[in-house]
């Protein structure tokens, strides 16, 4: 760890949570409020048409259905477009219709805030798509997110409740109140860095210096030429000029990156110039990454009226966080050894960020690519600015490993801390059955029916993981996709399911995953990764809300303090490993193990 | 179901229409308005013709000319329409193969230069557009680029000295030039 690094993470991490608190406290309004400053000009209209009465509650069955009936339109929304956006307006570039396996998995992937990507933005979708298919689900996605949360958290604080809060009303405020204005001023601030804002077609302009290149010559028939040996013959071709792709990006990056959604504008998602062009863009986009599931922890201490209970759990999700990123700057600073055996200069100095630079850009070096990869794995955003892929092996375990912890290391927007929550009720149970006593968290009963929910709700992600990968490593079509040799490949398929089903949507993006085989188990588990959650959740949530809130006694078990965080982190390392290490071990363990051996054979060599 | 169909339609129309529709023209008004150049790709111009993008990257192969970073992307390198990084995994031999590719390429265009290579000059970049190279990188082609247009080396090395950049703050970002810039300043001198 250098000087600069420590720097880095401590400015970070302070900002974070300076901004984090006011902001936590703001949704905590809009959550709980009666009546929201210009309610009658912004929120009203919208219920009025919709026939919506906002006062009126809903039970947590009556609220999933809202959910479910209002993303489903979503997935059918996006997939018409994108199927249609050939005929529609806003494509300069005449992008074809998406293929309908492709359409179907980006349908799924941006309704349940997953944004995995298997097509390149610049080269397949229209303006028209990103702008009012895509960006509109990061808002929608994040929205439904931060609804579930609040409902949970309501559940707590009710009494014999039968009713736990409007969807309709939930939705509209979160996303009117919360992402629309800060989403404003962040793609504002983005355009002014360099991301592009436009509705032109690309610009062709003439380079500098022509460049040639080789491709497969074809025949005379239109098919590539093959030499005696089968071999595609090649042609030497020159490009004199150079594409600038453009497109109304700042306002889909900004909402991108505070909705914790990650589907890149272009194919290099935050890695490409122009959606993250400058150190300050990045370290802006960083902060955003977090900033929402940070403060919904305080949003949660502020409406169960217990701060310590909202710093509790933050405290858990920033000790897991910054145990990540150090270990996984480390390595990055390390370097790639097989590179270093080749005389070639990985050292960290005044003029270099050195270290393993294969798949980062200059402008950001090793440190903040290290942190970004992983921010963007412990929130399930999967934006990336560097290439997930190219890590050193331990350096890309550590982001796989924050995701198959099950996005509750700050999380998604609300699917965080509800997630984090699911495991706060775990370990109260865990800590009830060793001192013998009926667990409760926050005055509520936890009892037979909430661990089931409790269960299926931990369960169901390592079930889709491990069973999805099993199957990709079975059948030919999965195996087609794998473009690294050896322990790598199975690492791309591991972290392909493990960011599926678990909402991350960040890839090791060599994996060919734009094939109909891809497309459907990953939209599958996509699909119940979120909503086989969420439903669970609520169900917890009606059942919590109904109970009586018993008062605190000597007897009951503190769940603020130094301890309780320490057993939560536990329960949380705990599951995650157990689930996983098996898995890992097979992937990048071996392979960091091989890149050692190079490591002695070249010291060997060199005496 | 209708009590839940009506709201979900309503609202779904009602709020993409604001996220969707309002929310980016306000954006490109506001962003056209404010950063013309930047919300339009912070294209840089020569003689009043556009040369490239500040932002994107561009190849060089030229022994006169800085190098940008090695490009994966296809069928060129620096493919605009096609941003990419190599997605080599650490232990892959194509990995290691393509660096050392690389290595000889730089010894072949500079024989005399035995300093050890800067790792950004010999790996692909994430996007395949990066417009930098690090401090480093620059230094190290500094001799070459002199040679071939028969310039004093020290000529050029105040040239990357004008034009690189350093962390902000001394965390944010990493010592870098902007190869485009750069090779723009070289073809400027007039010799």
């Amino acid at each position: 760890m250098t000087h600069g690094s420590w720097t880095l993470l401590v400015v970070y991490m302070a900002l974070l949570l300076a901004l984090a608190y006011p902001l936590g406290r703001l949704i905590a309004r809009v959550a709980d409020a009666k009546e929201l400053p210009l309610a009658s000009v912004v929120e009203k209209p919208l219920y009025r048409l919709a026939g919506v009465k906002p006062e009126e509650g809903m039970s947590w069955s009556s609220y999933a259905i809202a959910v479910l009936v209002f993303n489903l339109i979503g997935a059918v929304f996006v997939y018409g477009i994108q199927r249609l956006q050939n005929v529609l307006p806003l494509n300069p570039q005449n992008m074809a219709a998406v293929s309908a396996d492709s359409a179907f998995n980006t349908a799924v992937s941006f309704v349940t805030n997953t944004n995995w990507q298997g097509y390149g933005g610049e080269s397949t979708m229209s303006y028209l798509t990103q702008m009012l298919a895509l960006a509109v689900q990061n808002y929608f996605s994040a929205a439904t997110g931060i609804a579930v949360a609040f409902v949970l958290i309501r559940a707590f604080v009710a009494r014999s409740a039968k009713t736990l809060g409007n969807f309709w009303v939930d939705l509209t405020r979160t996303t009117l109140y919360v992402l629309l204005p800060m989403s404003v001023v962040f793609a504002v601030f983005l355009v002014s860095q360099g991301v592009v804002q436009n509705f032109s077609a690309y610009k062709e302009i003439a380079t500098i210096e022509k460049v040639v290149y080789q491709q497969p010559k074809n025949g005379a028939d239109g098919q590539p030429m093959k030499d005696a040996k089968g071999e595609p013959v090649m042609e030497d071709v020159t490009a004199a000029t150079q594409i600038l792709p453009m497109g109304p990006a700042a306002s889909q990056i900004a909402i991108k990156q505070l909705g914790t959604n990650g589907g890149g504008f272009f194919n290099a998602n935050s890695a490409h110039p122009y959606e993250n062009p400058t150190p300050l863009s990045n370290f802006l986009q960083l902060l955003a990454i977090l900033l929402i599931p940070a403060a919904l922890c305080f949003t949660f201490g502020d409406m169960v009226r217990d701060r310590r209970q909202g710093l509790a759990l933050l405290a858990a999700m920033t000790a897991i966080f910054v145990a990540g990123a150090l270990a996984t700057m480390h390595f990055e600073q390390q370097g790639n050894p097989r590179i270093a055996a080749l005389g070639v200069d990985q050292t960290t100095s005044a003029i270099q960020s050195g270290g393993n630079m294969e798949g980062k850009e200059v402008r950001f070096g090793v440190d903040t690519s290290a942190l970004w990869a992983v921010a963007t794995t412990a929130a399930s955003n999967g934006s990336v600015n560097a290439m997930h892929d190219s890590f050193t092996p331990l350096g890309g375990a550590i982001p796989m490993l924050m995701i198959q912890l099950g996005e509750v290391v700050f999380g998604g927007v609300g699917s965080g801390l509800y997630g984090m929550l699911i495991f706060a009720l775990m370990t109260v149970f865990i800590a009830g059955l060793m001192i013998g006593r009926t667990p409760e968290y926050l005055g509520k009963k936890i009892e037979s029916f909430e661990i089931k929910m409790i269960s299926i709700a931990i369960l169901v992600t390592p079930l889709l993981v491990l069973v999805g990968t099993a199957i990709a490593l079975m059948t030919e079509a999965g195996r087609a996709g794998i473009s690294n040799p050896g322990s790598h490949g199975f690492s791309q398929v591991l972290y392909a399911l493990s960011s599926a089903s678990n909402n991350n949507g960040s890839a090791f993006a060599g994996l060919s995953a734009n094939t109909s085989f891809y497309n459907t188990l990953l939209a599958i588990v996509m699909w119940f990764g979120r909503f086989a959650i969420i439903i669970p959740v609520l169900a917890i949530a009606g059942s919590l809300g109904a109970k009586k809130r018993l008062e605190v006694t000597v007897g009951t078990m503190p769940t603020h303090g130094l301890l309780f965080v320490v057993l939560l982190i536990g329960t949380v390392l705990i599951v995650g490993a157990l689930t996983y290490v098996p898995a890992l071990a097979l992937g990048p363990i071996v392979e960091h193990l091989q890149l050692l051996v190079t490591t002695v054979t070249a010291a060997k060599a060199g005496q | 179901m209708k009590t839940y169909l009506r709201p979900a339609l309503v609202l779904f129309v009602l709020l993409t229409l604001i996220t969707g529709v309002a929310y980016p023209l306000l954006i490109t008004g506001i962003g056209q308005g404010l950063f013309p150049s930047q919300a339009n790709g912070s294209v840089i111009e020569r003689d009043g013709k556009p040369v490239g993008s500040v932002l994107v990257g561009q190849a060089f192969s030229e022994p006169k000319y800085f190098w940008s970073r090695p490009s994966a992307t296809s069928p060129m390198p620096n493919n605009g329409n096609s941003s990419s990084g190599s997605n080599l995994g650490p232990t892959n031999p194509a990995l290691i193969d393509a660096v050392q590719g690389r290595i000889e390429a730089l010894r072949k265009a500079d024989p005399a230069n035995k300093q050890p290579i800067p790792v950004d000059l010999v790996t692909a970049s994430a996007s395949g557009l990066d417009p930098h190279i690090s401090v480093a990188a620059a230094r190290y082609q500094a001799g070459r680029v002199a040679g071939s247009r028969n310039i004093p080396v020290e000529r050029v090395n105040v040239l990357i000295e004008q034009t690189q950049e350093t962390a902000a703050f001394r965390f944010m970002g990493e010592p870098r030039v902007n190869v485009l810039a750069l090779n723009l300043a070289l073809d400027a001198i007039k010799s």
